[in-house]
Formats: structure tokens, sequence, C-alpha cells
């Protein structure tokens, strides 16, 4: 009996999206005020989704306490209260919540087995929501 | 194909706890659900049914009778219960979120004649849902 489920999480962080290479008339004519050159913050939702069969022991497909560690030690560690351009996450990629998404779902494949890994969705703010699975097809 | 979603609400009291386990290893498994006096959730329903629009009425289902059809099946055994000692599938079963899921879906999923059950998913609190879309 397989079944999926997601946890919330919370983070803040600041970025500025800024390609180097692009001159400053391009950087502001594609990033417009994201490309404020102090930066600017967001509250950032994440929701990441696992799935697997339900364990009959347990009746949960794995120990949430062990996702949590996870996310806090992988991604809420790294990322919160932290100016995303700075980390090394982004040395070589413009943060925007694209590359952001991506890059928290590919460190949760690498640090989290306890149950398979189905896809992120980052809120960026209430408006707005990224989600990504591997390059899969996301589930609806 | 169109998919509609209808929310629902009950409020209940569960606890985490597997008989054939020691009472050791059920506190280690469970941590503070484990608690045999129970705690309680606002619980959120979230029930999806795909079909086509039937060209007369406009709907993929009548939502009144899907209303009719979760408050009967569901939320009159599950809201303000105690769902191990008052639901009979959580006798044998812990009522964890996926199983809760699961067993929606399985009181939903033969009543529903004019739309096909597509999702059932299930919030403990705004930050923790499950979601079963039936065996596969």
């Amino acid at each position: 009996m397989r079944a999926h489920l997601t946890k919330r999480y919370h983070f803040a962080a600041s970025h500025r999206l800024h390609n180097e290479g692009w001159s400053t008339e391009d950087n502001l004519r594609v990033y417009g005020k994201c490309n404020n050159s102090y930066g600017h913050g967001h509250n950032y939702a994440l929701e990441v989704t696992v799935s697997g069969p339900i364990d009959a022991r347990t009746g949960m497909i794995c120990d949430l306490g062990e996702l949590d560690t996870a996310v806090e030690r992988e991604v809420l560690a790294r990322f919160d209260h932290e100016h995303l351009n700075l980390t090394p996450a982004f040395a070589g990629s413009v943060p925007t919540s694209e590359n952001l998404a991506s890059t928290i779902f590919e460190i949760l494949q690498r640090n989290f087995h306890a149950a398979h890994l189905e896809g992120v969705k980052l809120e960026e703010t209430s408006q707005n929501s990224f989600e990504y699975a591997g390059g899969g097809e996301i589930r609806r | 194909m169109i998919y509609l979603t209808r929310k629902a609400e009950f409020s209940a009291s569960h606890y985490y706890h597997n008989p054939e386990l020691s009472a050791e290893e059920n506190r280690r498994l469970f941590g503070k659900c484990n608690n045999p006096n129970g705690h309680g959730h606002n619980y959120t329903l979230e029930i999806t049914v795909k079909g086509e629009v039937d060209p007369q009425s406009g709907f993929v289902m009548d939502l009144k009778e899907l209303k009719e059809v979760l408050n009967r099946e569901v939320l009159d055994s599950f809201d303000h219960r105690f769902l191990n000692k008052e639901v009979p599938e959580f006798a044998q079963q812990i009522p964890t979120t996926e199983n809760l899921a699961v067993a929606v879906w399985k009181r939903l999923q033969p009543r529903l004649q004019t739309a096909q059950l597509h999702r059932v998913r299930v919030y403990e609190c705004s930050d923790l849902f499950a979601d079963f879309y039936g065996e596969e």
C-alpha cells in the first residue's frame, strides 16, 4: 500500500539575482528589482514529499524524525538566515527559486535514504512556487 | 478530464502504539505520539475526483452528492472521536496520517458512481499531509 507524505519547513534567506557574465543593463533588464546590489530576502516555505509502502509495523512510510533531521542538517543549516549568493551551493549559479528548488532536491536525494524522495516544492512568497522532481513528471 | 476537489474538516484524537512491540520500542518509535491517553488534531481532508463534464449539467459530479457521501461515510464516524477506540479500521491498525488517507479512500471509493476518486489528501496540521492514490 503505497502512499505519499509531505512535510512543510520554513526558512528565511536573502539573495540577489545577478549574472556575472552579463552587462549591468542586461542584469537590470532581466532581473529588475531582484538585481538590487544589496540583495533582498524572502520567507521561504519548503514542501518535501516522500513516497513508499506503508510499513505495517509503524503505519508510516518512514520515521518523520529522520526526514526532519536530514532537512534540518542539509537544507535549513545551509540556507536559513544566510545570503544565498554567498553559500558554496551558489558559487557558480544564480540563486533563483528554480535553482534553489533543484539544488535542495539534489542535496536531499544524496543525503536522505529512508524513503523515496518524490519531489520538492519551494514557495518564495505566497504568490509563487517552484516544484522539482528530479526532472520527472510531478504527480497531481 | 476535469479534476474537482472538495475540502472538509474534522477534529479527532489518536495515539500511536503497536501492541506487538515493547513499551520501550513504542516510545522510541513514536515518541510523544505514544501517550496512551491520546492527543488531538484538526484534520483537513481534500478529496479529488476526476471525470468528464456532463454536457447537460456542466458538472463532473454533483458537489452536493460528494458532500453527502463524505459526511455519511467519513465525517460522521471520524469527527470528535478517539480514532483508536471508536473507528473500526483502527482497532488493528495505527491511525497515522498515511493510514487515515487509505481508510478514507476505502470508505469513499465504492460509494462514488458518477466520478472516479483520484486522490485523498489528509492534513494532520498545516505542515504535514499524506496523499493516497489507490492501490498501484
